[in-house]
């Protein structure tokens, strides 16, 4: 059912693509990616979620899989550890490294230095859960720990995302599409603040088992832990009750203060994030399904290939728009930071 | 046990922020820390008034730390923080790992303080931060209390842990600024609207119930944490400093109560009963206790 083993050529800027389990990680090999990303089924990554994620079985079928195929396997051990369960993200690191994992993906300062002396060929990737938001952070964690890449916080516009690459000798990261957090990565305390789980030590964002779905007289009401994130109308399209994206009231005007439940599609960017030298882009969507990572990995597979060989010419296709809208958040796009109005 | 305040987090007109920390000076503190942290646009002060202002906590016989940006975003920032770590005379408190980067290339070597933002939660990444100069450390305000107990026992000698012990939880940081947004103005083009909000933009949810407040590109808890009734167990947690953020006002008869619960000339509970009125919202304290940060748990001393 896969197609067979042929490594295929390096390219200049790596695609990217999130694997929650083995048919999500399959369907991103087979479509175009050149890098998966995937973490173990506990808190020692930031899509700590039910039904989620590898055990140490599936990881090893996974990494063999990928690695037959030419692509390499990034593991996300991107949670910070504690003094109480420090041993358990020591273990996942020794795993990853002993199952072959082409790089780990690291958050904790801490963390990077213990792979740095237990595994000193493991390659190191600084996660955007690091909050490193300049050079001189990027830098930082490049003289103590030989990080290779880091993943830059949704936070730059792309004029600073190219003062950055200028600066730094560490492959440079961006997401390209995805759900996205308008809070800094690595400094969101929102979901830890009502629900007791957060990203930075438990993995996990507005979680579902905080979350309530209710019909009431005034419309379909979304909650996390008791609070009311958004009501919607007879008809309106509901979402996920992240708790950025839902509508509150500032002075007497409700709305989505924080974001909109659209998603980062930075499609029509790429000639430009070529050109600056970006050397990845990442897919966010490990809580996906295959379908969508597979849908997705083949219109940016399509939209890389085509920048790179001829960034003057490019256009973004309709009908990679009309794919992407059939699997986005809200199905709606923005630049995000990117675009510095969004600011 | 010391007792700090924080930086102020909101942005007053000029004189209104010099007379506070004229009132400051007189406010029974062991250590102010200073300086704009939250956004790069604010300018009714300026460098060189921060600085004027450290001289005068010292003067008043206090440990002045001057704070760096909280998110660093352009070359400009990074320009007013190599500046920042340029200046002599005064402690520092990192708040993101460029500034840790620069501080400690700095010759002769000097001691920092490892602020809130860095997201220190093991020992190991502490002892980094020690090897490299810090001396204080503030503690991420998710921390419970036997994560910080754990991580005191580990800490290299002569560290010093500090915690916020008062005051709206800052929650978040954001590229985007949300009260530009409010006003449907861009960041770069925002007319300094915070200004007009002394103490941020208040959030209610859709059935009003009180929820967070917007401070620019940062996002704050509607209510109030106070670790004031869990004071013994702060103490007994091994905490060197406990911290006050500045709030719109009676921020003097906040640290006033918590420099008598430390002092043990006011009960612990007296002074949590007092210090309700003086609270501009709801108290919570469950971070300290594993819990949600918005919860209230009634601790050993009464909350």
């Amino acid at each position: 059912m896969n197609p067979p083993a042929s490594p295929r050529m390096p390219s200049p800027i790596e695609l990217v693509c999130p694997a929650g389990g083995l048919p999500a990680l399959k369907a991103a090999v087979e479509h175009g990616a050149d890098c998966v990303y995937a973490g173990f089924k506990d808190e020692t990554n930031a899509r700590n979620f039910s039904g989620l994620n590898f055990d140490d079985a599936s990881l090893r079928e996974g990494i063999r899989h990928a690695q037959a195929h030419g692509v390499k396997v990034l593991l996300a051990l991107n949670t910070y550890p504690t003094a109480a369960n420090w041993p358990r993200w020591t273990r996942a690191l020794d795993r990853a490294a002993e199952f072959g994992a082409d790089a780990v993906i690291l958050a904790d300062a801490g963390l990077m230095e213990y792979a740095r002396r237990t595994h000193p060929q493991l390659r190191l990737h600084l996660s955007v859960q690091a909050s490193a938001t300049s050079y001189e952070a990027i830098n930082f964690y490049r003289e103590h720990f030989g990080v290779q890449r880091a993943v830059l916080p949704r936070v730059l516009s792309l004029a600073q995302v190219a003062e950055v690459i200028a600066n730094t000798p560490v492959e440079i990261e961006v997401f390209g599409f995805g759900g996205l957090c308008v809070m800094v990565e690595g400094r969101c305390a929102l979901s830890a603040y009502v629900t007791g789980d957060g990203p930075n030590c438990t993995g996990a964002c507005s979680p579902g088992k905080a979350v309530r779905w209710e019909q009431t007289a005034q419309g379909l009401e979304t909650r996390l832990a008791g609070v009311l994130v958004d009501r919607y109308a007879h008809g309106e399209r509901s979402g996920y009750p992240t708790l950025c994206k839902g509508r509150y009231e500032v002075r007497g005007e409700t709305y989505y203060a924080i974001e909109e439940p659209a998603s980062l599609n930075t499609l029509e960017l790429l000639p430009e994030l070529v050109r600056i030298g970006v050397r990845a882009i990442k897919i966010e969507g490990r809580q996906r399904s295959p379908a969508y990572v597979a849908q997705v990995t083949k219109v940016w597979r399509e939209a890389i290939d085509r920048a790179v060989r001829d960034p003057d010419s490019f256009a973004v296709s309709p009908g990679w728009m009309a794919q992407l809208n059939k699997v986005s958040e809200g199905q709606s796009h923005t630049l995000g930071a990117y675009f510095r109005p969004w600011k | 046990m010391k007792l700090s305040l924080g930086p102020l987090l909101y942005y007053w007109p000029r004189e209104r922020t010099l007379a506070f920390y004229r009132e400051v000076e007189a406010m029974p503190l062991d250590i102010v820390y200073l300086g704009e942290t939250v956004c790069s646009r604010r300018h009714e002060l300026r460098a060189a008034d921060w600085i004027d202002i450290a001289g005068r906590m010292v003067a008043a016989g206090k440990q002045a730390v001057l704070c760096t940006q909280a998110l660093i975003e352009s070359e400009s920032d990074l320009k007013a923080l190599r500046k920042l770590v340029g200046t002599r005379g005064y402690a520092l408190e990192a708040n993101d790992m460029g500034a840790v980067r620069l501080l400690s290339h700095r010759e002769p070597p000097a001691g920092f303080v490892a602020g809130p933002g860095l997201n220190l939660y093991n020992e190991h990444t502490l002892a980094l931060l020690g090897r490299l100069g810090a001396t204080r450390w503030v503690a991420p305000c998710e921390m419970d209390r036997d994560m910080l107990e754990a991580l005191i026992r580990a800490a290299p000698a002569g560290m010093q842990t500090e915690v916020l012990a008062y005051g709206r939880l800052p929650l978040a940081w954001s590229a985007r600024c949300f009260t530009a947004r409010h006003f449907n103005l861009q960041k770069d083009t925002c007319e300094f609207r915070c200004i007009e909000f002394a103490g941020g933009l208040e959030v209610s949810t859709r059935e009003a119930q009180s929820f967070l407040v917007l401070n620019g590109i940062q996002t704050q808890s509607h209510k109030v944490h106070s670790l004031l009734g869990d004071l013994r167990a702060v103490r007994e947690a091994g905490v060197a400093v406990v911290r006050i953020s500045p709030q719109v006002s009676g921020t003097g008869q906040i640290v006033a109560l918590f420099r008598a619960a430390i002092e043990g000339t006011l009960d612990p509970d007296e002074a949590a009963s007092r210090l309700r009125a003086h609270m501009p919202a709801e108290p919570c304290n469950g971070f300290w206790h594993r819990r949600p940060g918005l919860e209230l748990v009634a601790s050993q001393a009464g909350a």
